[in-house]
């Protein structure tokens, strides 16, 4: 299969990248280091959060992970994949012949966008896989009771954090579509990755200020918490549900504009 | 057998600039065809035109044969200098290459990666870091890359650059056998030598314009001879030559020269000495391509227009 080749060497060039490689590694740390602040700090959590609820079962050490880099940091890292996808090619000049090797323009963004979604998943799967580790090796790692106050056996908790990665994972899509297009429109790498993550903060921002709650439930960044609902038993599925398709629209809408720009734009890098 | 590029009225304007200037490019299949323009005259647009890097204003054109697109997979390429990426080897390079290649078939690409880097000559730095490489080996690099298929079509813009005189030598001689073996060059060059040894076509551009294309032979027909008088009485030989219908005749330090038209030389000489000019040498001068390349662009080589 000649794409399943194309897009083991993209994400051969995404994953042995150094910078990439050391934003992985910072991220993953980042449970590891709240686990270890939690657990030296020497105050017990209160049952019922995400942040308490690390003493009580180790697996809230990827949950209060995923609170932690959920804002700023993952978007940077996606953002910084995304940013580059086009815009570094066309900066080092390998985009013109890339074009004439030939791949298509189409296939080229769309290899592009699978592996900067396989990065996604990636950097959420690190967090994850460091904070269930970190979790074990310094808290108890038994039966833990969901946000709802109801218990369950830590391989159903393996369960939910499973499902409440592939959920934030999905909604960094957005970010992953945004950063993109953006790259479509630069030579400079460096400005599609800032201009994307501004895009991020304004969405953020936005959603932080109540005068404008007629958008908040447009922004893509507004259902970026709701895998709580993930934690809930019963799952709550209606914010989710809602969230998910708000993003696949965002991914839609920006991967149709990047095609837009880029199947008939002049590279004359 | 279709023209390996044709075009027709082909224009492309970035703003205000017609960067390239409704040309009508005729390249026949087999044919070594000599691009030649001064810098900025439109030479690496209409070649990223051709290749669809950059979508014309107006205009048409065909690879052989067909759309670009279509033909791009039997076509291979050298644009604006080489460009991979710094952090990878020679040989990854062109495995990235491959890899994004739909037509490539991964079975053979270790082989045809070894193949290409070995016609360049680069089998000794297959595993060295792009970065490290030096202009001459980037160069090569690049036509490592446009030989990793078959291909019936080449477009080299420079290939030369940045070679020394062994590697100019060994690339010339490669795009020599290439040719020998039924592939079409398209080669964009401002070193007239070369246009001259590897040529059998050539295509003239000025300022956006094709301002001359053909068989080199051609264009050398097409040359004027030109006389040259050494003598103690130029103005008096002046005057002879005038007399005797020769055009632009001109005068600088003992030197009288003249377009020698359908003259021929030995009446000439006969009238100036009947006429009492002292003949101290006489020649008859071809101009060279640079000289005829000149009076077509009207303006020196390498000058940006």
């Amino acid at each position: 299969m000649s794409v399943a080749r194309f897009l083991r060497s993209e994400l051969s060039m995404v994953f042995r990248r150094r910078r990439n490689l050391a934003l992985l590694v910072i991220l993953a740390l980042v449970p590891v280091l709240i686990a270890t602040a939690v657990k030296f700090n020497g105050h017990p959590g209160r049952g019922g959060t995400i942040l308490g609820g690390i003493t009580d079962n180790g697996l809230f050490a990827a949950l209060a992970g995923f609170l932690v880099v959920g804002p700023v940091f993952l978007p940077l890292v996606v953002a910084v994949v995304a940013g580059d996808s086009v815009a570094g090619e066309a900066n080092t000049g390998t985009l013109r012949y890339l074009l004439v090797i030939p791949v298509g323009r189409t296939r080229l963004l769309g290899v592009k966008l699978a592996a900067t979604a396989v990065w996604c998943v990636a950097c959420v799967a690190a967090v994850a896989l460091t904070g269930i580790l970190a979790g074990l090796a310094l808290f108890p790692s038994g039966e833990l009771t969901l946000l709802s106050g109801r218990v369950i056996s830590y391989a159903d908790g393996l369960g939910r954090l499973v499902l409440v990665l592939l959920y934030v994972a999905a909604m960094v899509l957005s970010v992953a579509a945004i950063g993109m297009f953006v790259s479509t429109m630069t030579e400079v790498p460096n400005a599609a990755i800032a201009a994307t993550l501004t895009l991020t903060i304004v969405s953020e921002v936005a959603d932080a200020v109540p005068q404008l709650s007629a958008i908040h439930g447009w922004l893509p960044s507004h259902y970026w918490l709701q895998w709580f609902d993930l934690l809930r038993d019963p799952i709550i599925t209606t914010n989710i549900t809602t969230g998910l398709l708000v993003t696949l629209g965002y991914v839609a809408f920006f991967s149709s504009m990047a095609w837009a720009r880029f199947s008939n734009k002049d590279v004359t890098s | 057998m279709p023209a390996a590029i044709a075009s027709e009225g082909l224009t492309k304007r970035f703003g205000q600039v017609n960067a390239v200037d409704g040309i009508d490019l005729d390249v026949p299949a087999g044919s070594v065809y000599g691009f030649l323009g001064p810098n900025g005259s439109g030479k690496t647009t209409t070649i990223r035109v051709l290749l669809g890097l950059v979508f014309p204003t107006a205009g048409s054109h065909s690879l052989l044969g067909t759309t670009t697109p279509k033909a791009l997979g039997r076509v291979g390429a050298l644009v604006e200098g080489p460009a991979f990426h710094p952090y990878l080897s020679g040989a990854a390079n062109l495995a990235r290459l491959d890899a994004a290649n739909r037509a490539a078939d991964s079975r053979t690409a270790k082989r045809r990666i070894a193949a290409s880097l070995e016609r360049v000559g680069l089998t000794a730095a297959a595993a060295k870091r792009y970065r490290h490489y030096s202009l001459g080996m980037r160069q090569r690099l690049g036509i490592a890359a446009a030989l990793l298929q078959p291909r019936e079509l080449l477009v080299l813009d420079e290939p030369t650059n940045g070679l020394d005189p062994q590697g100019t030598r060994e690339v010339r001689g490669l795009i020599a056998e290439l040719a020998g073996d039924g592939v079409t060059v398209f080669l964009s060059s401002h070193l007239l030598s070369e246009v001259e040894q590897l040529c059998s076509h050539v295509g003239v551009m000025s300022v956006g314009r094709l301002v001359w294309q053909g068989r080199l032979a051609d264009l050398r027909a097409q040359r004027e001879p030109s006389i040259v008088v050494e003598t103690a009485t130029p103005q008096k030989a002046a005057d002879v030559l005038n007399a005797s219908g020769l055009h632009d005749v001109s005068v600088s330090d003992g030197h009288v020269r003249a377009r020698l038209g359908e003259a021929e030389p030995e009446r000439i000489v006969a009238a100036l000495v009947y006429g009492g000019v002292g003949v101290r040498a006489f020649g008859v001068e071809q101009p060279s391509l640079e000289e005829q390349f000149v009076g077509l662009t009207g303006e020196g080589f390498d000058v940006s227009g």
